[in-house]
């Protein structure tokens, strides 16, 4: 097996008694000594911070970046603001996913993309391969760039003494460029928790002295590092999508219940026509969110959601839900269950467990 | 971490003899950890018994789930309903207030328990 790839703040991750884990081929921390529920418990409350410089970033640059995009992508790029941020993907002629990411508008010819680690090479690819007619240059940047994410309602006062940006003109899913304590770096108010929160990038050999100087900067807000494990419960009741589980090349944007970001009437993109017919002949599957009824029953990632003995659909995500007190996850369902309210039955070790529909996000921020 | 007077099974539980012909058993520092925050212990019903090795139950963390079998033949005699409420206390005190089950042992204990060294000697290979 290949070494596993570090991130420059691996060895704080050590020695701050992280719990490492092969994390899509990254040694990555899953928790702290803390544990996952305290993290979460954190984030939720207060504030946490995660190392996310795994992250993959890929800039297109040139004269046709905008129509390129707009093209390349189910969302509106045409419709994006210099300094705006959206959620989109990279689908497949079939209108699935090849990834999801957030794309960055810089300036008219110039977008940062930044898309999850393990799929980094495959979208660098893709998208090399479908820019050789386009007057646009595209660059994998991932190497050169760190990325830490401070996540929960205090992130604010954490950061905005260190930085030269008014942070509270950043709209969510804005960004700005400006310099961290004499360092240049963007700061995107964006995450993957559910919470306000500030995304900062920067050179990686700077990585662990932002780190370390967010880290010193939070004590008094009683900051802690936090680890994957909650990033993944926090994402859940978020209802935001994980690669390899809501999504994937087979799920489309559709069924993976993201019609908001699939822009089907501003001009042709990849994956347009299937998803044009998949919504004209109505959508078989679609991903909804279930609460366990039974407190005991966890469901968990793969697990079959069963109707008259036969596998219907399955788990894409399941965990307890640390905030809320029940356990829940999101499965995709055939449509006749997605209703809320619906109760359907998910396979837990050859036992048909009852579970409900219910409204998402699980969880959202009350502020 | 790995108290003497217990006897491990491979796959982390413990077994601590009373010397009265009964003993608790729970799982092992070790895999408390390596499970992560424990959110619900599958207990099985009082005066069932199980053979050396028999899956008694499951053990349910934040991340992931995992079963747990019967380190040596016994009836269940007593369950421990504090986890129940508090499952942190797999976590934070394994071997005290984190016990699972007591059991009224059936017989000789299993000889294939190990005993703290060979379990630490286990562990060392297994985390390596």
């Amino acid at each position: 097996m290949a070494e596993l790839r570090k991130t420059p703040l691996n060895a704080i991750h050590r020695s701050l008694g992280a719990k490492m884990v092969d994390f899509g081929g990254w040694d990555m921390p899953v928790q702290y000594p803390t544990g996952i529920i305290n993290e979460h418990q954190a984030v939720r409350q207060k504030v946490g911070l995660f190392d996310v410089s795994h992250m993959g970033e890929i800039r297109v640059t040139g004269k046709q970046s905008m129509p390129f995009l707009d093209w390349l992508t189910p969302n509106s790029v045409i419709k994006l603001n210099t300094g705006q941020i959206h959620y989109t993907g990279l689908l497949n002629e079939s209108g699935a996913f090849v990834d999801d990411l957030l794309l960055h508008k810089i300036s008219d010819e110039n977008f940062l993309l930044v898309v999850n680690a393990s799929n980094t090479e495959k979208d660098f690819d893709w998208i090399v391969n479908h820019a050789r007619k386009w007057d646009v240059q595209v660059t994998n940047e991932s190497d050169a760039t760190g990325q830490v994410a401070l996540q929960g309602s205090r992130s604010l006062n954490v950061l905005q003494p260190l930085v030269d940006i008014d942070l509270s003109q950043i709209k969510y899913y804005w960004f700005a460029s400006g310099c961290f304590k004499g360092l240049p770096v963007l700061i995107a108010r964006t995450g993957y928790t559910g919470e306000d929160g500030f995304e900062v990038y920067c050179a990686i050999d700077k990585t662990e002295w932002v780190w370390n100087q967010i880290m010193e900067n939070g004590r008094s807000h009683e900051l802690i590092p936090t680890g994957l494990g909650c990033r993944n419960t926090l994402r859940l009741e978020a209802k935001m999508a994980l690669y390899g589980h809501e999504i994937n090349d087979e799920i489309t944007a559709l069924e993976a219940d993201l019609n908001w970001m699939v822009k089907l009437q501003k001009g042709d993109f990849i994956g347009r026509e299937a998803l044009q017919k998949q919504k004209n002949q109505g959508i078989k599957r679609v991903l909804a969110g279930f609460k366990m009824l039974e407190k005991r029953d966890i469901a968990r990632d793969h697990m079959s959601v069963v109707e008259d003995g036969r596998r219907v659909g399955f788990v894409t995500s399941g965990a307890p839900s640390v905030t809320l007190g029940f356990n829940l996850g999101l499965a995709m369902v055939p449509v006749h269950m997605k209703e809320i309210g619906t109760q359907i039955l998910i396979e837990i070790r050859n036992k048909a467990c009852p579970a409900e529909i219910i409204p998402t996000p699980f969880y959202k921020r009350g502020y | 971490m790995y108290p003497a007077d217990f006897k491990y099974t491979r796959n982390h539980e413990y077994l601590k003899p009373l010397g009265d012909g009964t003993a608790f058993m729970g799982i092992t520092s070790y895999a408390q950890e390596a499970l992560g925050d424990v959110v619900f212990v599958e207990l099985p019903e009082i005066g069932n018994s199980f053979n050396a090795g028999d899956e008694v139950g499951t053990v349910e963390s934040v991340k992931t789930v995992s079963e747990y079998y019967m380190p040596t033949a016994g009836e269940i005699i007593e369950t421990n309903a504090e986890i129940e409420a508090h499952p942190e206390y797999v976590n934070e005190d394994p071997y005290e207030k984190g016990w699972f089950v007591k059991i009224k042992i059936n017989g000789d204990i299993n000889s294939d328990l190990l005993d703290a060294a060979a379990y630490e000697a286990h562990i060392a290979v297994e985390s390596h």
